[in-house]
């Protein structure tokens, strides 16, 4: 369990989050969805444990920033918005770092085989020997995702649950891994881990969170499933834009239709 | 330890797609043998004809020896094998100071010589000579020997303080304001120094010039007893600096989610970089461009992994400075050429090579 309570962020003087309260379940994927500049990427980092902050915010009833590197690592990994590299590693040597922390789960001896596993999941198959720096941009994201689930390869450790963090894993992915991600992010969730994503297609959160926290001027806007959290009001006025939100004929997972606010 | 070459070739045609280790492990194997060989290529020549194969000789046989070979004893033990040892003491310094940096600043064109690092060691150990005689007096003489690297180790460790608090921005560094922020080091210690000099008397100048020349030429059994204790010990924590230094590849962010204690590395790295200039600044002067010439190199063949990097840069950097020497003593035999001055004809041409390369790509 992650839980936020009552953090606050100040960045150069400014607030960019004020008193927010989150939480987010073992189990679950939890989506942060708002309009740019609301606070979304501050809470990833925050609950990364690269920001100070006041208030609490604990993981397995830890507190977060008591928590040595070593200890963190173990509980949680977290996927950046996008990396560089400054030197020329392979893409097999990009992922291994994942392994880094020695905590990945994996039975023993398992550990050499993960960067193969981890790369085949995010369908790079064969892409051990290229070049991270050749790789395209959508490439060089789910690399990164590789070396992530490298480092949490089983949710669950000891009996605890883990996380990932992920900070808008599918910007820069086509459609078919934008799915391929969120599925990914799925299973880690119904095997026993945690997922937090900050995400922007409101559609894409609907079909694959189970919950969403709104967000808006660094506070929490709402919170709920999907079809609580998804109501014309809400995003209109949250988003600053007229939007109409309907339901897809078979279910309730409710799609948000930018063409009609258009019309 | 790298593993036996047989076993590193057998482990090559297993290993995965991608993975550079089994290559590297074979790498270090062949640079232990170049090293080897470079060694025994400069103990066995020089401007005399002493014979090292007769000395050696010498050691393992019993009874009184003639005078030839005690000659050729004196030559082998008392000026080549010190000359030898500090060449590779210098040489692994260096390269290992400039793939540290490089890992540091997440730049590969990060060398301490390009950008204030050994200016600043270079200050300290001029201080030392300048006014050891008079201020420093009590501090001389209680350190001894080790007086002079140790006063190039501080100038260095400050320089490389100064440089990283200026160029590194949350664990971002420019890689412009490195390069000028080095410039305007390099031009303030050095200006720094130009006072010292003004002040210094006779003796003291010629101390300087000898110092200055960036020769192995001078080595002595004293001398490499004054740095060997810094320069080793600088070597030995690198291996704790590989996986950090990895990991910061990523960022600085990256690294720590990954579990790496960041700030602990980042120190270690500094001091590290600071004792190996220092240390090799103190003995042979300045000696340019082997930091940035032999990690390059090897990156082409082993990649950036720095738990072989490092290693490698070593013996790497050990076999080119004693063939520098070599090029260096032979090239307008019976004058030596300053090292320096060899090292600078292959190096900066290669360094505009790099910088070529790179134009095209990323900001540098």
């Amino acid at each position: 369990m992650i839980e936020v309570s009552n953090v606050s962020v100040s960045l150069g003087g400014k607030r960019i989050l004020a008193g927010l309260d989150f939480s987010a379940e073992p189990g679950h994927v939890t989506a942060i969805v708002g309009p740019n500049g609301s606070g979304k990427s501050t809470l990833i980092k925050a609950l990364s444990g690269d920001l100070p902050y006041t208030g609490f915010i604990g993981i397995n009833g830890r507190e977060l920033s008591a928590l040595r590197p070593a200890e963190a690592a173990a509980l949680r990994a977290v996927l950046p918005q996008s990396a560089t590299l400054s030197f020329p590693y392979t893409v097999r040597e990009v992922v291994r770092l994942g392994l880094l922390g020695g905590r990945s789960g994996a039975l023993p001896g398992q550990d050499a085989h993960l960067p193969e596993r981890a790369l085949a999941k995010v369908d790079l198959a064969g892409f051990t020997g290229r070049f991270y720096q050749e790789l395209s941009g959508g490439e060089q994201q789910r690399v990164q995702l590789a070396r992530v689930l490298c480092q949490v390869w089983m949710p669950v450790l000891e009996g605890k649950p883990r996380y990932l963090l992920l900070d808008e894993p599918v910007s820069s992915l086509d459609i078919k891994h934008q799915f391929l991600v969120m599925k990914i992010a799925r299973e880690f969730a119904e095997r026993g881990g945690g997922v937090v994503a900050v995400l922007h297609d409101l559609n894409l959160t609907a079909a694959f969170a189970d919950r969403v926290h709104v967000m808006h001027k660094g506070r929490s806007a709402a919170a709920g499933t999907p079809e609580e959290v998804m109501r014309e009001s809400l995003l209109s006025d949250v988003f600053d834009c007229s939007l109409k939100v309907g339901a897809v004929p078979s279910g309730r997972i409710p799609f948000v239709l930018p063409q009609a606010a258009v019309a | 330890m790298p593993r036996p070459a047989e076993m590193s070739l057998r482990a090559m045609i297993h290993a995965p797609e991608g993975d550079r280790s089994a290559r590297a492990r074979l790498v270090l194997v062949l640079l232990a043998l170049l090293l080897v060989s470079v060694a025994a290529f400069s103990v066995a020549t020089g401007a005399s004809d002493a014979s090292a194969l007769a000395v050696i000789d010498g050691w393992f046989r019993a009874g009184p020896q003639d005078a030839l070979t005690a000659r050729d004893r004196l030559i082998v033990q008392e000026i080549r094998l010190p000359r030898v040892a500090l060449g590779i003491l210098v040489g692994a310094a260096l390269a290992v100071s400039g793939a540290l940096m490089q890992g540091l600043f997440r730049n590969p064109l990060a060398d301490p010589g390009l950008v204030g690092v050994s200016a600043g060691a270079s200050l300290g150990a001029i201080t030392v000579i300048v006014l050891g005689g008079t201020i420093l007096r009590p501090a001389v003489d209680l350190l001894g020997i080790h007086a002079l690297p140790l006063a190039a180790f501080g100038g260095g460790l400050v320089t490389t303080l100064i440089l990283y608090r200026i160029a590194t921005r949350r664990g971002q560094t420019s890689v412009a304001t490195m390069l000028l922020a080095g410039i305007a080091l390099a031009a303030l210690a050095g200006a720094i120094a130009g006072i010292l000099i003004y002040r210094a008397d006779d003796q003291q100048l010629r101390d300087l010039t000898f110092w200055s020349l960036g020769s192995l030429g001078g080595a002595t059994w004293t001398k490499i007893l004054a740095v060997a204790p810094i320069i080793l010990a600088a070597l030995a924590a690198t291996p704790f600096l590989a996986r950090g230094l990895d990991a910061l590849s990523l960022g600085e962010a990256s690294a720590r989610h990954l579990g790496v204690p960041v700030q602990r590395v980042k120190a270690l790295a500094v001091l590290c970089v600071a004792a190996a200039t220092g240390a090799a600044v103190a003995v042979s002067g300045g000696i340019g461009f082997v930091g940035i010439v032999v990690p390059h190199l090897l990156r082409l063949v082993i990649g950036p992994d720095h738990r072989y990097l490092l290693p490698a840069s070593a013996l790497l950097g050990a076999s080119l400075l004693l063939l520098a020497d070599a090029v260096s003593r032979t090239i307008v035999a019976p004058a030596e050429l300053p090292i320096g001055i060899v090292t600078a004809i292959f190096g900066a041409p290669f360094f505009l090579w790099v910088l070529l390369r790179r134009r095209g790509l990323v900001d540098l």
